[in-house]
């Protein structure tokens, strides 16, 4: 490791310690933004994990999110809740696995359709079952977790997402999902197994977005298969990777943080418009700043430095 | 000719729903070996190097890498044998920088390096085909000379058993044409078994030991390049009937 990222590591640690203590201000408007973009943070960079590189857009969020906050609301009375968590994750992983092994070989479009067709069928078959078995459309998910907890568990997720991205980036699996994204004929004449190399980051990204629904499962009390299964979730998590810019590891972060503030404010101002007011933020970043803000950001300082050099 | 055989083409055949591309097409490439493969536009030269590479499986007969089928891989269990080829229409990685163009080379496939030595073995290519300067520049800067230069340097990173160049001539001025052609006749003075599509005649003469001419998907000559290009059927083929 060198120097500058040994540095690195040092600050990250040292600003994630400091965002744990959070929770003893005792402001209960600041923990809950916190909860918000912490759980963001964990959706949007795995996401952009897998799609940065790639450029396969995933609308599956929903679906692995609404899993695993299912597998702590089955669970919950039968098993200890860390128990659950980590089943949710494994839950996770087995879905990303049949969904990727299935759809990871269609081009584009197909995948988009496929992932977002997704949600809805997981949310059906937890409907009928639901309903044919267990006679309530509901479940109530009771538990002595607080809000702090459910802060600090989100913050841990995000530290192993930032960690194994950033073990990603550095492998060779990182290098090939670059190659991969530029060119797959390439990809494939250089000896690269392109459908594999997709599959793995997939599967991580669907064990984190399981994981993140399970550690948010105990805030709603009462879970519904509408409530878990979201697709607008899916959508805002695209959003907020693509506003921060998802080449860079810590892109969507940048992402996350001014689009959860001002999601909180829409939702509260016009809670029936958030839908269209979604549609109209996509369109505006997709055309005005297609690379996110980071990806801006380092245009303007590469012109800045052409320009020095000129003179 | 006593070298052992690298590649083997036995009866290949390659059809497109009602187009049959290649047929039953059989030869031999030894080690040390540069082989041309030329004939008109649309004699199926370019299918034939995609049918070795493994970009297009085919109908028919089958390949052979050192005794080794390969016909039945897919390409990049193809590339991990040791065949490295490039792309007619150039293909480079335009997000990533030209060093790592080439470091791409050599790490998924016949050689897998990693780290330090991956880079230090990249940037001996990049020496070899005389881009060593460009090490950092964006691929989007280059010319188009420079392009083809590191498309072979990625090809070579790899220390392929047997190199498929596609037209890798083609479209270069006549200026840019003598440095490539002295590239090329660099690769086979080092031993390098290369198979070549071609269609500049100067390039087809003083590079290739030995060459197989197509036509409509058939081999109709094979042999050395004055031989082949002297061949009755051949001129037929390229210029039509009366010059015969």
């Amino acid at each position: 490791m060198s120097r500058r990222e040994s540095a690195w590591l040092v600050a990250a640690a040292a600003a994630f310690v400091l965002l744990a203590c959070l929770p003893l201000l005792r402001h209960g408007y600041l923990l809950s933004m916190g909860v918000s973009i912490a759980m963001y943070t964990v959706l949007a960079t795995s996401w952009a994990m897998f799609s940065g590189p790639t450029h396969y857009i995933s609308l599956a969020t929903a679906a692995f999110y609404g899993i695993g906050t299912y597998v702590v609301a089955g669970g919950l009375g039968s098993l200890p809740y860390p128990v659950l968590v980590a089943l949710a994750g494994a839950a996770g992983a087995v879905a990303a696995l049949l969904v990727g092994v299935a759809t990871l070989r269609l081009s584009g479009v197909y995948f988009v359709i496929f992932t977002l067709g997704l949600a809805e069928l997981v949310r059906q078959i937890v409907t009928w079952v639901q309903n044919n078995f267990t006679g309530s459309r509901g479940m109530y998910v009771l538990t002595e977790i607080t809000e702090p907890i459910i802060y600090w568990e989100l913050l841990a997720l995000a530290a192993a997402a930032y960690l194994i991205g950033w073990r990603v980036v550095r492998s060779r699996l990182g290098f090939a999902l670059r190659i991969i994204g530029n060119d797959e004929t390439v990809a494939a004449h250089v000896g690269i197994h392109a459908a594999s190399c997709k599959l793995i980051l997939f599967v991580i990204s669907g064990i984190f977005a399981a994981m993140v629904g399970a550690v948010m499962a105990p805030r709603y009390t009462y879970i519904e298969p509408s409530t878990a299964f979201a697709a607008e979730l899916s959508f805002q998590v695209v959003i907020m990777a693509l506003l921060g810019g998802v080449h860079r590891l810590w892109g969507p972060l940048v992402g996350v943080i001014p689009f959860a503030i001002l999601w909180e404010l829409i939702a509260a101002r016009f809670p029936t418009q958030t839908v269209l007011l979604l549609g109209i933020a996509f369109l505006l970043i997709v055309y005005l700043i297609p690379n996110g803000v980071v990806g801006r950001l380092e245009q303007i300082v590469q012109a800045a430095r052409r320009r020095a050099t000129r003179v | 000719m006593s070298e052992p055989r690298v590649l083997e083409l036995h009866g290949v055949s390659k059809r497109f729903g009602g187009l049959l591309a290649v047929n039953a097409l059989s030869f031999d490439v030894r080690e040390n070996e540069v082989l041309g493969l030329i004939g008109p536009n649309g004699s199926g030269k370019t299918t034939v190097i995609n049918l070795i590479s493994g970009a297009l499986q085919p109908t028919d007969g089958e390949i052979y890498l050192r005794e080794h089928m390969i016909s039945d891989q897919p390409p990049r269990a193809i590339a991990r044998s040791g065949v490295a080829r490039t792309f007619q229409l150039v293909r480079l990685l335009p997000s990533l920088t030209v060093l790592e163009n080439v470091v791409a080379g050599a790490v998924f496939g016949h050689k897998r390096l990693w780290g330090g030595s991956a880079r230090k073995h990249a940037l001996r290519q990049l020496e070899r085909v005389g881009m060593r300067h460009a090490v950092d520049a964006p691929v989007a800067s280059l010319t188009y000379i420079d392009e083809k230069r590191i498309e072979l340097a990625r090809a070579l990173a790899s220390d392929p058993v047997l190199l498929l160049l596609d037209e890798w001539l083609a479209g270069l001025n006549p200026t840019e044409l003598q440095v490539g052609i002295e590239l090329i006749r660099s690769l086979r003075v080092e031993g390098r078994t290369i198979v070549l599509v071609e269609h500049v005649m100067d390039a087809i003469r003083s590079l290739c030991d030995r060459c197989v001419v197509m036509n409509s998907g058939e081999k109709i000559a094979e042999g050395t390049p004055s031989t082949v290009l002297a061949d009755k059927e051949v001129i037929r083929a390229y210029l039509g009937e009366d010059h015969a």
